[in-house]
């Protein structure tokens, strides 16, 4: 690996902890903290490989002791708790994310990444996090998925578009993501 | 398995001729599109070598050759003899190089940890490397901040740590890419007289054109080309005549 | 911000390997699930305070605030069980689960980052055989923690700009005229770290340390 996708990998942790570090925005009834804005755009404006490895040096970061979570908790507790399964689908997130961003990099635009944000940042990350959160909290499924997912979706949305219009703008001025592989020649 | 990279392997075949210099042979080099330089033929023994242009005139990507920052596309860059191509380990061991922006270069979270860095990726031993920094550190008037945190220096500070950096490496010849557009009068004059100090070849890429006066040979580039090649005097005059048609 | 949880004090609990604690961390966890006892539970939440707050001597508040950030998973737990299967479960789930966040708290508060990264570099070692080099992770480690002020102050820089011209975006536009620049200005810092880096030899595997610690 090149040092400078190192740095983007670094970056990209440090960014998602700075996010955690922003007070919880208010919009609608749900007020959403921005870290998972931060999991959305490692993977829209890194790419599937740097966007997984840099949301997984985040939560090494968050392991090892730094009090990076948006709650201000850190360390090893958060990955023993009932929530901890939302942490562990992160870096999957982020990498479902990249991957279909790259598949759709000759097309991307805030619609197409908007899309690409909710099935990998949303669907992943509640497809992993709602059972860990049933099997350790010992909750039924329907209290699981109502507490642990239906409640967060409409700030989930509004990151997913935001991420979007963000990695776009990226996009244009500064690609991180390189020449696609296959998205434009198949065409 | 890998536990070696493709071009790492080849910096054992170490050969180098210290009297050949900086040698650049019919160099060109794009970013995309775009034409940075092209048609560069060049060799570089002098002590003291300034290269002046205007702003995207292609000199630091020039400057970045010499140490195989960038390989070109086109041509060969010999360092003494070294391909930076296939031999870039021993270039590194060669040519230092120091960036504008100390901020950019300076990563670790002490002064001594950080001007410890080159030769930790050179494998050198622990005791030795601690007896080089501190020496490194006492040259430069930094002695006293061994265990500061390094982002809290002054901007004069953070240069000369820069410029500590790449010192303790002890390399043959080193690169300054712009290094006193960042800093106050003071702290340029400091870095300039540094500079002036130093036992190495030096290449220096600036605006500042006053740096430049007791140089031995200054290469005016444009539009990617060397359009003048000359002394301190001829080639700043030929510079400004240029500038001014524009 | 304060980046760390590390609460300095000269006792045999900070004293202890990282490594070794990590590893009794491991241990108390299978203990706790293999174990499904209340009885069990409570004594395991005995031994971590009074290796805390004995042993190591750190502070309540260290431990009142891991304990605060799950409060409501806990409480959540005891209701949700006292509905469906019956109170006494419920305390166990929420005994065992405070137990092991307050376990994790004591590691952390009585653990040096830099002994963290070390073990850290140390659990990566047998990546080598899949191409990954420990050093390359302390490295990021090292650069993401070097980038967490230089975002936070690059952010004020342009709020502070863009309030110089009268100008307090909200909303998308917001995203537009702050968020993005600003991470396209890093992004090109990052680069530049990196070339400044390889300039310094990063990119090239040292001689002889492959198979040393240095």
């Amino acid at each position: 690996m090149k040092t400078r996708d190192l740095a983007y990998i670094a970056l990209f942790a440090a960014i998602i902890a700075v996010l955690g570090t922003l007070p919880a925005i208010n919009v609608g009834p749900v007020p959403i903290t921005a870290q998972t804005l931060g999991v959305m755009l490692a993977g829209s404006v890194l790419g599937a490989r740097r966007g997984f490895l840099a949301v997984l040096l985040f939560l090494v970061l968050v392991a090892v002791g730094l009090p990076l979570l948006a709650s201000g908790a850190g360390g090893l507790a958060p990955f023993a708790g009932a929530s901890a399964g939302y942490l562990y689908s992160w870096p999957v997130a982020a990498a479902v994310i990249g991957w279909l961003t790259e598949r759709t990099w000759g097309r991307y635009n805030v619609v197409v990444g908007t899309l690409v944000n909710v099935v990998g940042g949303i669907i992943v990350i509640y497809a992993v996090g709602v059972p860990v959160l049933k099997a350790v909290a010992g909750l039924s499924w329907h209290t699981a998925l109502w507490s642990g997912a239906a409640v967060f979706v409409p700030g989930d949305l509004v990151k997913a578009f935001v991420a979007a219009a963000i990695a776009d703008v990226v996009r244009r001025s500064y690609p991180v993501i390189e020449r696609p592989r296959r998205a434009v020649g198949a065409r | 398995m890998r536990f070696r990279r493709p071009g790492a392997v080849a910096a054992g075949t170490d050969t180098a001729d210290p009297g050949r210099g900086l040698e650049l042979r019919g160099v060109g080099h794009r970013y995309g599109d775009r034409v940075v330089l092209e048609g560069i033929d060049v060799t570089l023994t002098e002590p003291r070598v300034g290269v002046i242009g205007a702003n995207g005139s292609g000199k630091s990507t020039f400057a970045r050759l010499l140490n195989g920052l960038v390989v070109p596309d086109q041509g060969q860059v010999l360092v003494d003899g070294l391909d930076t191509r296939t031999q870039v380990r021993a270039v590194r061991r060669r040519v230092g190089f120091v960036f504008q922006d100390p901020d950019a270069q300076i990563v670790h979270p002490t002064v001594a940890e950080d001007v410890g860095y080159g030769l930790e990726n050179q494998g050198v031993p622990a005791d030795e490397r601690a007896a080089r920094v501190a020496e490194v550190l006492a040259r430069h008037g930094l002695a006293g901040h061994a265990d500061h945190p390094a982002h809290l220096l002054s901007g004069g500070q953070k240069q000369l740590l820069a410029i500590a950096g790449v010192l303790v490496m002890r390399p043959a010849r080193i690169v300054f890419d712009e290094p006193t557009t960042l800093l106050d009068l003071v702290n340029a004059r400091r870095v300039g007289d540094l500079i002036a100090g130093l036992e190495q070849q030096v290449v220096v890429v600036t605006h500042q054109l006053d740096l430049l006066h007791d140089f031995d040979r200054v290469l005016v580039v444009d539009g990617g080309r060397v359009v003048e090649d000359a002394g301190p005097g001829p080639a700043v005059a030929a510079y400004r005549t240029l500038m001014a048609d524009r | 911000m304060t980046l760390a949880l590390y609460v300095p004090r000269a006792s045999a609990v900070h004293r202890l390997p990282a490594g070794l604690k990590l590893l009794c961390l491991a241990v108390l966890a299978v203990a706790l699930f293999a174990l499904p006892t209340i009885t069990a539970a409570g004594a395991a939440l005995a031994g971590v305070l009074a290796v805390g707050l004995l042993v190591a001597r750190l502070p309540v508040a260290v431990l009142a605030r891991q304990a605060r950030a799950v409060r409501w998973w806990l409480l959540a737990l005891l209701v949700v069980h006292a509905l469906t299967t019956d109170l006494l479960t419920g305390a166990h789930v929420a005994l065992r689960l405070l137990t092991l966040v307050l376990a994790a708290a004591v590691v952390t508060a009585t653990t040096r980052v830099s002994e963290m990264v070390a073990v850290v570099e140390t659990v990566c070692a047998p990546l080598r055989l899949v191409g990954v080099r420990p050093a390359r992770v302390g490295l990021a480690i090292t650069l993401a923690l070097r980038f967490i002020p230089v975002l936070t102050e690059r952010a004020d820089r342009i709020r502070a700009a863009q309030a110089a011209r009268g100008g307090s975006p909200r909303g998308v536009r917001a995203l537009r005229t702050t968020i993005a620049p600003l991470l396209v200005q890093v992004l090109q810092m990052a680069h530049d770290v990196s070339e400044a880096l390889d300039a310094r030899g990063a990119d090239v595997e040292p001689p002889r340390a492959a198979w040393r610690r240095s």
